[in-house]
């Protein structure tokens, strides 16, 4: 909200600075978001006088003028301004000016040859209006070299930032208030009018919506002469940021600017009967000032006579009844609506107005026959006209909220301590009565006081927040305990392992373009919003990959040779009873070289090497063993589960399974299919570990046991034997493993697949795998007899699987 | 004996011309082998009568000693210059690049979220979470903005268009707020009526906005304290607190200003005062001072009695401060960085530039925050 100094001293009589009016505003809660100086735009900007004008020698349009401007010799101005004249007094923009409407500095400078030591101003290079067919011409009295934005009497305006909960102060009257009672001055009484009434009102005014529209007061005015404003009143209401428009109108926004309360005046010819506030019919459409056109239902309330919807109520008047400069007869409207009704209205048209942020947040419910009054007087002064006695339809709320206060709660909850009658003042300056017993009466226009805090906050917000010292919170003894739950100590502990192997870690955007987001599944199974701010943040993310793909591809636009990416977040699925189900997940993303091209020929005979499924297989088993799963129990299984997984390379991916059915993790190379979807170049390894389902820490009652199973490494040294086995073309090495590790478990500590080979020497259908066995041995060292007879157990287990011993 | 001295000069000098070992090996064997002339001469020996012996085995025994003496010497210098000359072979180019271990970095949101872990664990308050897809009891209603609210308004708002089956409307929470009303329901639950409570909730929020200093998704973290007797002073103090162990620096200073939030009555905005260094903010110092400013830096306030009561808490018994800081805004003023869309973008190169090392764990002992 914006309004001048002067505007403000029309309320508040006070000698406080423009500094210290801000510095107030802020400390109690109306904070000041901006201030406009026009002294600032208008320095450099004098009264001068013109001496002589002559015709410029090479331009006809052009006159050389002669200017004083008090100061040293006359200066000589070229001007263009058919009304420049010897004698006329007007405002002289001086070398070093900046023209308030364009900008523009002004220099002393050669106008056709002719040299010109400033500009003479228009009011709308000036922006003080929109006149621009001549020069200022400024009175005869006119102090010649003195400062314009002084003789002009131009005024700071103010611009402050009102919350919601301050309906009151979104008049300057109301800002005046608060500003007196922190001590800024005296809040000057509003002056209701006297003014003679002629007969009863002409027309019927009814609620009959009293729900909705509790109190509907009004009066016709006849004869009135509209046409612009005065000068003061348009000056006031440009510093709120208001074009002027005419007389009648501008004087219903001076009341809603200076007192916080929104009136209507209709045109009495375009009247029709009766004038009834009632809920809309449903599909009823009116045609409102901004020029468009609503259709409105049952919920909403509107003005209407016999024949049309003429306003809706509480936000916007309607075209055809608005008040022109033919306008004679004006009626009237100041009413009290349901804030919440207008609120939902407002929100339903989606239609802002300076009257609905007023009424939805609530106007006062005490000031309808004043501000009436009020805007009749203003009427009747300036625009002449006869008064009718007013109407009064229903009652606004007059019951006031009384409360108990105890003045100790302002130390218990506000921890500052003020005296007692210094709190009794402070309510007493902002309207509420406060009786002996510290029964606190609150004045109707305070909506928002619901109780004692909000007493306490009064109080304190006047008295000062800066005098609130600080307060240590009391410490528990000791040392300070653990906070984080288990699944944050797991996150955080996965976090700084992904980065300690070398991966980065990026934070994406939980939403994704529908086309991505059904590369994972139906659409219509996630989450999509129903007012995406674009069509590429539209779905709650089924996966992690998009957004880490997303920005892999573009760093490798931007030239990288390789993303290695990972992000802890969560994917957002449907859930239980219309909830989200959201699942706490890590996805590594890896695109591009794993490494580049090499001197050294060793490394891949010196080529650049591009990620691979087993980089992802080898990273997803790192960080399942750093989040404590059980790394040597995990099965590698299909990818696919129910339908999930298809995004990956049907070949080179896998899913790392703790049970047939327990999925803690998917990685592998990404599906050529998933990429062209994304735009994106492959190879790309990627894969999800999904931490929700990973197994949890037990609670435990009692304290942690933080002891490990007993461990001493075997005294006895342990032996290692290779065997090459011929084996079906398509059995798994794991299949293999596991027999094998199954021949002797006492006996054989680790199995390990060391060369893998099919061609020559290798009989069609099969391939060769050559693994490396670990016998430890346990209590005594192993003789020729045991090394033979779990060599013969290696064998035949390894044979159930389809495997010969090599030749 | 001239002879044997003529024989050990030239042998002597034969082992100091060797120049590999085997050449030294050759001449070893001609003095020292089996048919050495050494040998031979200690055969002779045997012939002798005991005085002869007497006098010519010294003599032979020195020669035989001097020539091992000399080869053992001469060995050792020809290894020396074998080794040398492979280490020379096998000299590399050390200034050729080695494979590159990658870096990895934690991203410095996270890295600012652990360092309010840490700070807040020391004062006692426990991490709570919740849901990002919210309904609008707990994200609006439950914290005194009923459907009317105009406050609503206030959070530009990302809806679905789905409802819960108890009705509520779903949307993404657009504040942590969310969080402190399940967490009193979560302890009221437990304790009827209410009990004390200290906790931060950071996380993901959502307001549908996008221009060069908000994005549709950023980071909050909540705060939250419950007892009988806590007051605005001690709010102060909790978040100067935390702030002077987040800048490592003892001169914060806030400044509290009258505010609006549904949630909290009295409401305080809460300024820090900082001062410009080349275009950068620095937190410290009172914005009054000379050259300092004061920039808003969280809102805040009294936990409103009907939030409490929604959280199942007696609002005669307890009461609260609670508050809602950007994590993100966060982190730039420590780390300085400027963009905060590239936050969200994933760039390689801004990652490793901004992010943190994985062994840059925050803790108390060692400082919360990582200098460059």
């Amino acid at each position: 909200m914006k309004f001048s100094l002067t505007w403000l001293k029309d309320h508040l009589e006070t000698d406080a600075s423009l500094k210290e009016i801000v510095d107030t505003l802020n400390a109690i809660g109306l904070e000041v978001e901006g201030v406009e100086d026009p002294a600032e735009r208008l320095a450099g900007f004098t009264v001068a006088k013109v001496l002589t004008a002559a015709k410029h020698p090479d331009a006809d349009k052009l006159q050389v003028l002669s200017v004083d401007t008090g100061q040293g010799d006359p200066l000589q101005v070229v001007c263009g301004a058919p009304n420049a004249r010897a004698g006329m007094k007007g405002v002289l923009g001086l070398p070093g000016a900046v023209v308030p409407s364009n900008g523009m500095e002004l220099r002393k400078s050669a106008i056709r040859g002719v040299e010109s030591n400033g500009m003479m101003c228009s009011v709308r290079e000036l922006e003080l209006g929109e006149e621009h067919d001549g020069i200022i011409e400024l009175p005869d009295d006119a102090p010649v070299g003195h400062s314009f934005a002084d003789y002009h009497g131009a005024s700071p305006v103010i611009d402050v930032a009102i919350t919601p909960n301050r309906p009151d102060c979104m008049g300057v009257h109301g800002i005046a208030r608060d500003l007196a009672a922190a001590g800024l001055g005296t809040l000057k009484p509003i002056a209701i009018p006297q003014f003679g009434q002629q007969g009863p009102c002409p027309v019927e005014i009814r609620t009959d919506d009293p729900e909705g529209c509790l109190a509907f007061y009004g009066r016709v005015i006849r004869d009135v002469k509209n046409g612009a404003s005065p000068d003061w009143l348009q000056q006031r209401l440009k510093s709120a940021g208001q074009r002027p428009i005419s007389l009648l109108v501008d004087l219903t926004n001076y009341l809603m600017l200076a007192y916080g309360r929104p009136a209507h005046a209709y045109d009495l010819a375009r009247l029709n009967g009766a004038v009834v506030a009632r809920r809309a019919r449903p599909g009823e459409q009116v045609l409102a000032l901004n020029e468009k056109t609503y259709t409105l239902d049952e919920s909403m309330v509107v003005i209407a006579d016999d024949t049309e919807v003429h306003d809706i109520a509480g936000i916007m008047g309607g075209e055809h009844s608005g008040v022109s400069d033919e306008t004679t007869d004006v009626l009237l409207e100041i009413a009290y609506f349901d804030p919440a009704r207008i609120g939902v209205t407002g929100r339903k048209l989606g239609l802002a107005s300076d009257a609905r942020t007023r009424f939805e947040r609530g106007v006062d419910p005490a000031f309808l026959q004043d501000g009436l009054d009020l805007l009749t007087g203003l009427i009747i002064e300036l625009a002449g006209g006869t008064a009718s006695e007013a109407v009064q339809a229903g009652s606004p709320p007059s019951d006031p909220k009384v409360l108990c206060f105890d003045p100790q709660r302002t130390v218990r909850l506000g921890g500052v301590e003020v005296p007692e009658n210094e709190q009794r003042r402070i309510l007493n300056d902002l309207g509420f009565e406060v009786g002996e017993d510290w029964q606190v009466t609150c004045p109707l226009r305070r909506h928002d006081i619901e109780g004692e805090a909000d007493l306490v906050e009064e109080v304190v917000r006047i008295h000062g927040l800066d005098k609130v010292a600080s307060v240590a919170l009391p410490r528990d003894e000791g040392v300070a305990r653990p906070t984080a739950t288990f699944e944050q100590a797991l996150e955080r502990k996965l976090r700084r392992a992904a980065a300690a192997i070398g991966l980065d870690e990026a934070i994406t955007w939980s939403f994704l373009p529908e086309a991505e987001a059904a590369q994972f599944g139906t659409v219509a199974d996630f989450w999509t919003l129903a007012n995406p701010i674009s069509e590429d943040m539209k779905v709650m993310r089924p996966s992690l990959i998009p957004g880490l793909l997303t920005a892999a591809k573009r760093a490798a636009k931007r030239g990288a040779d390789a993303s290695r990416l990972f992000e802890i977040g969560r994917r957002y699925f449907k859930g239980a009873a219309g909830f989200s189900d959201e699942r706490a997940t890590l996805g590594v993303l890896l695109a591009g070289e794993k490494f580049g091209r090499s001197w050294d020929p060793r490394v891949n005979g010196g080529r650049a090497q591009m990620f691979d499924a087993y980089d992802a297989k080898a990273i997803a088993l790192h960080l399942l063993e750093a989040a404590g799963a059980p790394a040597d129990r995990l099965m590698v299984m299909d990818p696919v589960v129910d339908g999930e997984g298809t995004q990956f390379h049907p070949g080179q991916s896998a899913t790392l399974r703790l049970g047939p059915k327990k999925v803690l993790a998917r990685f592998g190379m990404l599906h050529p299919a998933t990429l062209k979807a994304f735009d994106a170049n492959g190879p790309v390894a990627a894969l999800e570990i999904y931490l929700d389902s990973l197994p949890g820490r037990k609670a435990a009652k009692g304290p942690v046991n933080f002891a490990r199973t007993p461990y001493a490494p075997p005294a006895l040294q342990s032996v290692t034997r290779d065997f090459a086995f011929l084996v079906p073309h398509d059995l798994a090495a794991a299949d293999l493993v596991r027999a094998v590790k199954g021949a002797d478990k006492a006996n054989i500590a680790d199995v390990r697949v060391f060369d893998v080979f099919q061609g020559q020497g290798v009989p069609e259908g099969r391939k060769s795998f050559a693994v490396e066995i670990t016998l430890q041995p346990q209590d005594k060292s192993y003789k020729d007899a045991d090394l033979k007879a779990i060599s013969e157990a290696i064998v035949a287990a390894a044979a159930k699987q389809g495997a010969e011993l090599r030749g | 004996m001239t002879e044997l001295s003529s024989q050990k000069d030239a042998a002597l000098a034969a082992i100091a011309g060797a120049d590999t070992l085997d050449a030294l090996e050759e001449q070893r064997l001609a003095a020292l082998g089996k048919k050495g002339w050494v040998s031979l001469a200690l055969k002779t020996l045997g012939q002798m009568s005991p005085e002869e012996r007497q006098e010519a085995a010294p003599a032979i025994q020195q020669v035989r000693g001097a020539i091992a003496d000399a080869i053992e010497t001469r060995k050792g210098e020809l290894e020396a210059a074998e080794l040398e000359a492979q280490l020379a072979r096998e000299t590399l180019d050390l200034t050729l690049p080695a494979p590159a271990i990658p870096k990895g970095s934690v991203h410095p949101v996270s890295q600012v979220m652990d360092e309010l872990a840490e700070i807040f664990a020391d004062l006692g308050f426990t991490v709570a979470t919740g849901p990002e897809i919210e309904d609008d009891w707990h994200n609006f209603t439950a914290l005194n903005m009923d459907e009317s609210h105009p406050a609503r308004a206030m959070h530009d708002t990302f809806y679905f268009p789905d409802t819960a089956a108890d009705g509520g409307e779903m949307l993404l929470r657009t504040h942590t707020s969310p969080v402190q009303i399940r967490s009193m329901q979560a302890t009221a639950k437990q304790h009827p009526g209410g009990a004390p409570m200290r906790l931060i909730a950071p996380g993901r929020v959502y307001r549908s906005d996008s221009d060069a200093t908000h994005t549709p998704m950023f980071h909050q973290v909540e705060g939250l304290v419950i007892d009988r007797d806590i007051h605005l002073g001690h709010l102060k103090w909790t978040l100067e607190t935390f702030l002077k162990a987040f800048f490592e620096r003892d001169d914060i200073v806030l400044r509290l200003r009258p505010s609006y939030f549904p949630f909290t009555e009295p409401s305080v905005e809460v300024d820090v005062g900082y001062s410009n260094d080349q275009g950068r903010r620095v937190v410290g110092g009172s914005g009054d001072d000379a050259g300092h400013d004061w920039m808003e830096l969280l809102g805040s306030g009294m936990v409103n009695r009907r939030v409490l009561e929604m959280g199942g808490f007696d609002p005669d018994q307890w009461q609260g401060f609670a508050w809602g800081l950007g994590v993100d805004r966060l982190a730039m003023l420590k780390y300085g960085m400027n963009d905060l869309r590239a936050f969200f973008d994933g760039d390689p190169r801004w990652l490793s530039h901004y992010g943190f090392g994985a062994v840059d764990q925050p803790t108390l002992s060692a400082g919360v925050g990582v200098a460059p």
